[in-house]
């Protein structure tokens, strides 16, 4: 994957080959600047690779012409961002509604789901509220209600905890764990924070751009422990 | 989309209110110079709209509009009489005469000589006497804001005199007649009376006043009137065209106001677009975040259409609104003209839309071009 043009052009991810599972929560970790950004990107249809072959829940992304990417991330993907990037006018279960209303559901359809969704995440006494009225952790959690509000198939979370503390850190990482991890979904989270490692079926390790580890992470360790 | 789009817009109430003042402003000042451009268009075309019953204005060829008489000889109205499709035909006198007031004081006022035997072209609205009050000798009627310009404060006193070329006129009543583009008091006479009281000329007849036969067509007997006598026949909607015409024409007032209403625009466009481009790139990270979760660039694009519509049409009714108050709350005001046609609200609405079309493009421009990644970026 490059960027830039001529002399200028600098290449942000080479040689990557990762698979990531369905029900598995793939921790991708690694010094700022090594690409983890880039490569969560390409995941999620919103950057295109230059070369190389992308297949995300069975469809080549590449191939896809914008419409059918958008259409893609609109069904499939599901996103928790750092800054949370909650729309500031709408309330909490707005917030949360949003994709819903983005996949043409009506407003008087969507929020109903999107407070019941709040409710299972603890806030349902913050429905009304504004995300400026919201803590921090609330915030998180609008914003994980919104990424799962539609049933994403595929949930990426760029650095969920970096601007919370650690109690709110660990809030969100059990809840990414237990309500947005199932069967069905896979979840990728990008993350500096090693306070959260323990959440991980695998850890993915990003330097320069190159995949350079990928191991069981301590979830699957302790699982396989308890089979043994 | 668009209930996120308006919540969006209306979210952040000091660039809403911001937006909403810029196209305000300038849908005021479109629309309140247009209108007091209309307003003097329309006073010059006063005495003619204000001649009813007479479909058809019969003066000299070269006259270009309704204040450039040119005198025609008195048998003319004879000649107008003879055309076939006339129904009937009366001399109409218009000047400028010099009063002379009680108290020795001079004013200038535009003097009117209506038919002797028919009144044609009295005025309608007459509020002090009656219309017949000037059969009487010396009779003249004058208009209520003359009256009050002449004597101001004073109550309307029927019998007092003034002086026009050395003969005297009795104010018999006063009339209500639409303001004048030269604001002189408006004096009404009986023609006979009318032309002793102008300065003495060879010929005298300023118009013909003509009437088709019952069923017959204005423009065509106008037209007939042309080819049988040589003089120049208008229909009242002509003349008034014609005089408007001439104003535009050889005058700067529609330059003058056009530089307005074009600064009001430039301004409204700058302050709305400039602010409306804020609005957009300070909300990128929420649009960037929409589109990554699956918002195509035409949704992306009508909320943005529809969030620049929302605030014009806000700032339009507001500007229109508060120019309309203007207009409403200075109609007493004689010195100020203020008329607004539809076709004012058609232009201010039509610039209000073209200013948020170029306040939408950049930040469309802006937003079609933004990464949906961006969101990944802290």
């Amino acid at each position: 994957m490059d960027f830039g043009a001529g002399d200028t052009v600098t290449r942000a991810l080479r040689g990557v080959d990762l698979d990531v599972a369905p029900g598995e929560l793939l921790m991708l970790v690694g010094p700022s600047g090594c690409g983890k950004t880039t490569l969560v990107s390409i995941v999620a249809g919103t950057l295109l690779p230059t070369s190389g072959e992308l297949s995300v829940l069975g469809c080549d992304l590449v191939a896809m012409d914008p419409r059918q990417r958008v259409r893609f991330r609109r069904e499939n993907v599901g996103f928790i961002f750092q800054s949370y990037n909650l729309l500031p006018a709408l309330t909490a279960v707005e917030n949360a509604a949003v994709p819903l209303i983005i996949a043409g559901w009506s407003r008087r359809r969507a929020l109903p789901v999107a407070a019941d969704l709040l409710e299972r995440l603890g806030l349902g006494a913050r429905l009304r509220s504004l995300p400026s009225e919201l803590s921090g952790g609330q915030q998180q959690r609008v914003a994980i209600a919104r990424a799962l509000v539609h049933r994403p198939r595929l949930l990426i979370c760029d650095e969920p905890t970096s601007a919370l503390d650690a109690d709110n850190g660990r809030v969100t990482m059990e809840l990414i764990s237990t309500i947005a991890l199932g069967p069905d979904r896979a979840v990728i989270v990008v993350t500096h924070d090693q306070r959260v490692y323990g959440y991980a079926d695998r850890m993915a390790t990003m330097e320069d751009g190159r995949l350079v580890s990928i191991e069981d992470g301590a979830r699957r360790r302790s699982a396989a422990a308890e089979e043994t | 989309m668009l209930w996120i789009a308006w919540k969006m817009l209306v979210g952040n109430r000091a660039k809403y209110l911001g937006i909403v003042f810029g196209v305000a402003f300038a849908a005021l000042l479109i629309a309140q110079q247009s209108s007091i451009f209309c307003g003097l268009m329309a006073l010059t075309v006063s005495q003619i709209l204000d001649v009813e019953g007479a479909g058809i204005w019969v003066m000299d060829p070269k006259v270009k509009f309704v204040d450039d008489v040119k005198p025609m000889a008195d048998s003319d109205v004879y000649r107008v009489r003879g055309v076939p499709g006339v129904d009937w035909a009366v001399r109409f006198y218009k000047g400028i005469a010099r009063a002379r007031l009680e108290a020795g004081d001079y004013e200038q006022v535009i003097l009117l000589g209506l038919d002797d035997a028919t009144l044609v072209g009295a005025p309608i609205d007459v509020v002090e006497g009656s219309i017949g009050d000037l059969r009487s000798p010396d009779a003249v009627i004058m208009d209520v804001v003359g009256y009050r310009r002449l004597w101001p404060g004073e109550p309307f006193v029927k019998g007092r005199s003034i002086e026009m070329n050395d003969r005297r006129a009795v104010i018999v009543g006063l009339a209500r007649a639409r303001k004048t583009f030269q604001s002189f008091p408006v004096v009404y006479s009986r023609y006979s009376q009318a032309v002793r009281f102008a300065p003495p000329e060879r010929k005298v007849l300023s118009f013909v006043l003509a009437e088709p036969a019952p069923g017959g067509d204005p423009a065509a007997v106008a037209r007939r009137i042309e080819a049988r006598t040589g003089l120049q026949a208008l229909t009242r909607a002509e003349f008034n065209r014609k005089t408007i015409v001439y104003y535009l024409g050889h005058t700067g007032i529609p330059m003058n106001f056009a530089i307005t209403v074009g600064l009001g625009f430039l301004v409204g466009t700058a302050i709305a677009g400039q602010t409306f481009y804020l609005f957009v790139v300070e909300n990128i990270r929420q649009f960037g975040a929409l589109k990554a979760m699956g918002t195509g660039n035409g949704t992306i694009l009508l909320m943005i259409v529809a969030q620049a519509l929302h605030v014009g049409l806000v700032g339009l009714g507001v500007g229109v609104g508060l120019a309309a108050f203007f207009g409403w709350s200075t109609q007493s005001l004689a010195k100020l003209s203020f008329y607004m046609p539809w076709q004012v609200l058609a232009i201010t609405g039509a610039a209000v839309f073209l200013i948020v079309l170029l306040a939408s493009l950049l930040a469309i421009r802006r937003v079609f071009v933004v990464d949906p990644a961006i969101v990944f970026r802290g």
